[in-house]
């Protein structure tokens, strides 16, 4: 597991069923490309999240496949229909096989 | 020094050529967008790709994208050492079809976004963002 | 002589004011919270009648990014350092919340600094953060712009947001001032710059594709999209003495600190930003 990785959501406490949320993630990495060489000219190993998904009650709101492209301490901004009450699942993927989960419950108002 | 009205063409001939050069490098927005479709036209509505005009820096640049109806969509940055970015997928929980992150762009480039669309058709955009040099922040 | 050493500085510095389309009339508010990024200058300012924050000169898309705390990339250390405050560190068998209950008590203190102390001595953040480590923990102290410090200062930064930066200039503080106001004025390095050749006769004008501010430090420390961490003002003097080629102090030194006061003092009457968002 790579070092100082801190997930963060934000997700509305309560939802109007059907109401569609918006949802904000951030999850603390250094998202190394592999591009980068250290002070003795080795090449520093690439080092980032690749893939991050968000699911409601088993059901996909969004999977993202990622490049090094994606900055340092990768943001996502989406929305996500709430039918029901229930639970928001976020998981990332790190190149090391760590997989990094939060999870978030939403109410009905 | 004087340079004649020959000495003067020549030299901004081989600056012209000296400007484009890195241009020729750099991996052409059709034929991206084309590798994303396999070769299938893209429309250009039905998309909105929103990104600054400047960028302050490079390293975090916030981009939007936006396409009702779409499955899929593909982010890339023509100018980066590998110009994949991301592909958002979405699924039946999303309330929208659209993303915001921030990205790293390697210099003034195209970024590109093409979406594949329920039917299978796919729609495209792109936007010339321009990464400045700082003087003492960048 | 003279000629050749204005060269550098006329060539990066034009004025294309009228080009930058950052918000200098912008409103930063912060979770409905409304903060003064323009105010009148101090009356110990001879050459300046406003003084503006750094926010104001930036891009609209860096402005958002400190509009929002969860836009705001900071809270990732800020949330690192709540983590370290609980944490025990040395011998003694003490974290932070041994002895302060939380973060909050240190409210109005980032407004503050630097400030004298009972001993006569110019006193700083990461000073105070370094003595309880070493006296009451018995832990090794941080370095000065270390991840460790420099979250620790965000978060004590963070519950003086939105006060009035307001240092203390006269009594004993009087001659520390005078020393930090010389450094500012004094022109070093082989570029021949002084801190105010940029932030006092340029502020406002493009040094290359930046836009120049006043140089106000009420919003540090600060996350930097060049380099995604958060910055210290000491690591920002270094930062720019290195660029008009000039030899840095050390941080933490007597000659950063007294600039710090006198540096802070220009910015009295501006809201703390801590932790804020820069180019």
């Amino acid at each position: 597991m790579a070092k100082g990785v801190k997930p963060r959501v934000k997700v509305p406490k309560t939802a109007a069923a059907g109401e569609t949320i918006t949802i904000k993630t951030l999850i603390s990495h250094k998202m190394e490309t592999g591009r980068r060489k250290d002070g003795d000219g080795q090449v520093i190993p690439r080092s980032i999240i690749n893939r991050f998904t968000c699911a409601f009650n088993g059901e996909n709101v969004v999977d993202v496949n990622m490049e090094p492209a994606i900055s340092v301490n990768p943001y996502f901004q989406f929305d996500a229909n709430v039918p029901e009450a229930g639970e928001f699942t976020f998981t990332w993927y790190d190149d090391d096989g760590s997989v990094y989960e939060k999870k978030k419950s939403i109410k009905l108002a | 020094m004087n340079f004649t009205r020959r000495e003067t063409l020549a030299v901004s001939g081989a600056t012209l050529v000296a400007t484009l050069l890195p241009l020729k490098l750099m991996a052409s927005t059709p034929d991206l967008i084309s590798d994303i479709t396999g070769g299938v036209k893209a429309s250009s509505g039905g998309i909105d790709l929103t990104a600054p005009e400047i960028a302050e820096n490079g390293n975090t640049v916030p981009i939007s994208v936006d396409a009702p109806g779409a499955v899929a969509i593909t982010v890339l940055a023509a100018g980066n050492p590998t110009p994949g970015v991301a592909k958002f997928n979405f699924g039946m929980g999303s309330g929208s079809q659209s993303c915001t992150t921030r990205i790293r762009l390697a210099g003034t480039q195209d970024v590109i976004a093409v979406a594949e669309m329920a039917d299978g058709s796919f729609s495209a955009a792109h936007q010339t963002v321009k990464v400045t040099i700082g003087g003492c922040g960048g | 002589m003279k000629i050749t050493s204005l060269l550098p500085l006329a060539l990066c510095i034009t004025a294309l004011a009228s080009v930058v389309t950052a918000g200098e009339d912008s409103t930063l508010s912060i979770e409905g919270e409304v903060f003064l990024t323009k105010t009148a200058a101090p009356a110990h300012l001879e050459n300046v009648d406003e003084i503006f924050s750094g926010w104001t000169y930036r891009r609209d898309e860096t402005q958002a990014l400190q509009m929002d705390d969860f836009d705001n990339p900071s809270f990732v250390f800020i949330d690192q350092a709540l983590d370290q405050f609980e944490m025990v560190d040395g011998s003694a068998g003490k974290a932070c919340s041994s002895c302060h209950e939380s973060a909050e008590g240190f409210s109005g203190l980032r407004a503050s600094m630097p400030r004298v102390n009972s001993a006569g001595e110019l006193e700083t953040i990461p000073e105070l953060i370094n003595n309880c480590r070493t006296e009451r923990m018995g832990a090794e102290k941080w370095k000065w712009s270390g991840g460790q410090m420099s979250a620790m200062l965000g978060l004590i930064g963070l519950q003086s947001r939105g006060m009035p930066l307001n240092v203390a200039i006269d009594g004993p503080a009087a001659s520390f001032w005078e020393k930090g106001k010389a450094l500012y004025y004094q022109r070093v390095g082989q570029l021949d710059m002084a801190c105010s050749s940029c932030h006092e006769d340029n502020y406002g004008n493009m040094i290359r594709a930046d836009h120049l501010s006043q140089g106000q430090i009420n919003g540090f420390p600060t996350y930097r999209l060049k380099n995604a961490k958060l910055n210290t003002i000491h690591g920002r003097f270094k930062g720019c003495m290195k660029n008009i080629r000039a030899t840095p102090f050390k941080e933490g030194s007597e000659e950063f600190k007294a600039l710090e006061l006198y540096v802070a003092s220009r910015a009295n009457g501006l809201s703390v930003e801590t932790p804020s968002v820069r180019n």
